[in-house]
């Protein structure tokens, strides 16, 4: 079999960031696209660890822990403002939310 | 038994990692925990009701956290499995539950331009393909063994450290901090009813 | 073959260090037997002390003294109808309870019943035990939506508001413990064999280190845990009383057992935590201050004074009871209980002696492994009893004092003894 190296990690990765953007262009429910926004972050941590056990160096890693602060917060924000519109207009699709004042 | 067929009971290391690294399966597990990631991604995207796309988020983010383990950094998974699936997932679902209103899981799944975001994610494909075709040569075909004693310790002087090559990231885990802050601010005042 | 087992008993490491899967299958295997027959011996022992608790005397007529009520209850839930609501959500109704079941279950990889006996001591023990227990909410959350009915939404609401809040606090407290692991040393561990072995270096176990800040640890860590799996006094969620049973409303028969198996097993895991971190897991008591070897055939002696204890009282039982020909069945079946126990503990005995007093190699490890599993073993009973006893003795907590304990009292609580642990270890050394 062929030995796993860097490169089929990235291509998971690459696969994983491709899922992501189809999720967040094509959906119509705001929670799906904050999950596909996830799941782009989740691709960029694969990348980024992967690099690090490439090149034996922990700065990867190191930057993949704030990655995964940084979404938790990017998250809660989103979905606070998701529930703030939903109280507003009583919707949750993409295509209904396109008013900046109403 | 014979001392043969206890050997035999041992996993054998199948990767060009150096001598003293554990022994794993290493293409069988890579190969079925990025099929579940995958499988949990293309689910995420295409399912109608929005639970089914959170627990399909979950079980990418746990293979994920496995593919972290063979990659030899289990403090990185061990944050992704506490973090991600423990805490923001269970944040996910609280808000399906408050918002997820009936009609909207019998509406239209994809919204009205998808054939351009379709065609879009498609050229983005090509864009990385033609990346990794042409740019094979850059990417060692050997790892180098990282000893995994010590993983938490050393990234733990990276992020705690002084100042130095040890301890370089140490400000921005104090304004990692800072945000975490600021987003929980955020998060209780817009979601208040009267401020 | 006994070579093979040989060379697995003669080892110093897990099976998971080893890379031996074959050992590794089959330690899962004894842990997920043992961990279901100590779900049925707590569900018989729960019922039986809480009715003593409120002056009554619980099941009597299934077994001798309702020792087969849990076989009866297991059966009983077996053979049930499955009613799966109208309008669930089918799949999602089928794996809510694999979900609490897997987390539950999974925490007892890194769990060490001895210096070599766990599954696996992973370097990041304690990260994964923490992780993987916070994946337990999920299996509540996505219950209670999966049952389609506004009890158990609620329930489910509440429930993993609950947990996720206790999470906290439970995290904080075990970094308090961790810290003290490099108190001689200067570098601490986060496997959890390594916590214990620091316990029986440093002489001390960590609930009586820098007196009370470990102690108040402790405390805050069995009220979070109390908390986590949703036991009395906070089983605001699960209240009969005020929400028809909470996010468990609508599973039936053996859907419910799964929630209950899951519930039993996640206290078990968390009292092997406590245990672990603060108690000196599988450590005798005064392991460095008595080191004679005659103090170490009296510790060896224990587990067979406590199984013979117990067929005492089983022969007690059997002889006080009533002298009527409808009793003679249940007097024969707690005699022949007795005797097994009296067996059980002949049997320990006969290893405790042989193992102390001569140094063949085989008895004299498999008194050491039966002592280390024993007393860790009677640790995690004597949390089981806790937490019965906290269930019988206090009212419930209401929602939002639940919630005000959580955040306003013991995270600040357990903030200040991580500080107070920190600034006390850096002017002790």
């Amino acid at each position: 079999m062929v030995p796993i190296t860097t490169i089929h990690y990235l291509v998971v990765a690459a696969a994983l960031f491709v899922l992501g953007v189809i999720g967040v262009l094509t959906r119509r429910n705001v929670v799906i696209v904050l999950m596909s926004i996830e799941l782009i972050l989740n691709a960029v941590n694969l990348n980024l660890v992967a690099f690090s056990r490439m090149w034996g160096r922990l700065d990867g890693q190191v930057f993949a822990i704030f990655i995964v602060v940084d979404a938790a917060a990017e998250a809660a924000v989103g979905l606070g403002i998701l529930i703030a519109f939903f109280r507003n207009k009583d919707t949750i699709n993409v295509d209904e939310i396109d008013l900046l004042k109403w | 038994m014979n001392p043969g067929l206890h050997q035999a009971l041992i996993a054998v290391d199948t990767t060009s990692i150096g001598p003293g690294m554990a022994p794993v399966a290493t293409p069988f597990f890579f190969y079925l925990l990025s099929g579940l990631a995958i499988a949990g991604g293309f689910l995420v995207s295409t399912r109608r009701n929005p639970v089914h796309c959170a627990l399909a988020l979950i079980v990418t983010l746990i293979a994920v956290a496995n593919l972290y383990l063979m990659l030899y950094a289990p403090f990185v998974a061990a944050v992704q499995i506490m973090v991600y699936a423990g805490g923001i997932m269970v944040l996910f679902l609280f808000v399906i539950m408050l918002v997820s209103i009936e009609r909207a899981s019998r509406d239209r799944r994809f919204n009205r331009f998808w054939p351009v975001g379709l065609a879009t994610a498609c050229g983005l494909m090509a864009l990385f393909v033609s990346a990794f075709v042409k740019g094979r040569a850059l990417f060692p075909d050997r790892m180098i063994a990282i000893p995994e004693g010590s993983n938490t310790q050393q990234v733990a002087s990276m992020l705690y450290g002084e100042a130095g090559r040890m301890g370089q990231y140490t400000f921005a885990f104090e304004i990692a901090s800072l945000l975490l802050l600021v987003a929980i601010l955020g998060a209780v005042i817009m979601t208040k009813k009267k401020i | 073959m006994p070579n093979f087992i040989m060379s697995y008993l003669g080892s110093t490491v897990t099976p998971g260090e080893a890379g031996n899967q074959f050992w590794a299958l089959v330690y899962v295997l004894i842990i997920f037997a043992g961990v279901s027959l100590a779900v049925v011996a707590m569900n018989w022992f729960e019922r039986k002390a809480l009715a003593h608790f409120q002056i009554r005397l619980g099941p009597m007529r299934v077994g001798p003294h309702g020792l087969l009520q849990p076989i009866a209850d297991a059966l009983k839930l077996m053979l049930k109808e499955d009613i799966i609501p109208a309008e669930a959500d089918q799949f999602v109704f089928w794996v809510a309870p694999l979900i609490g079941l897997l987390a539950a279950f999974t925490v007892y990889i890194v769990i060490p019943f001895g210096p070599s006996q766990a599954v696996s001591d992973m370097n990041i023990g304690v990260l994964f035990m923490l992780g993987v227990l916070s994946l337990g909410v999920l299996g509540i959350v996505v219950a209670g939506w999966a049952s389609n009915s506004h009890y158990p939404l609620m329930g489910a609401l509440r429930s993993s508001a609950q947990m996720v809040s206790y999470e906290v606090a439970m995290g904080l407290a075990v970094v308090s413990a961790v810290l003290m692991t490099s108190m001689r040393t200067g570098t601490g561990t986060l496997s959890m064999i390594g916590i214990v072995e620091s316990q029986q270096q440093q002489g001390v176990w960590f609930i009586f280190k820098f007196f009370p800040l470990g102690f108040v640890a402790f405390v805050c860590f069995v009220i979070a845990m109390i908390a986590e799996t949703n036991r009395a006094p906070f089983d605001m969620a699960e209240a009969e009383s005020e929400l028809t049973a909470g996010y468990h409303t609508e599973y039936s028969g053996l859907r419910w057992s799964l929630f209950m198996l899951a519930e039993y097993a996640a206290m078990i895991a968390v009292s092997s935590i406590a245990v672990t971190l603060w108690l000196g897991g599988w450590l005798r008591p005064f392991p460095n201050l008595l080191h004679a070897p005659a103090w170490d055939f009296i510790f060896s002696l224990f587990p067979s004074l406590t199984f013979g204890a117990l067929a005492a009282v089983a022969v007690v039982g059997a002889m006080r009871m009533p002298a009527h020909s409808y009793f003679q069945v249940q007097r024969i079946g707690l005699a022949v209980f007795a005797a097994l126990l009296g067996l059980i503990a002949l049997f320990l005995l006969v290893i405790a002696i042989a193992g102390r007093s001569s140094d063949a190699t085989v008895a004299a490890r498999l008194c050491e492994g039966i002592d280390c599993v024993y007393w860790f073993v009677l640790k995690v009973s004597l949390f089981m009893y806790l937490f019965i006893w906290c269930r019988a003795t206090w009212p419930r907590y209401r929602f939002d004092q639940l919630m005000r304990v959580g955040w306003k009292v013991l995270l600040p609580i357990t903030l200040v003894v991580l500080i107070l642990t920190a600034i006390v270890g850096v002017i002790v050394s």
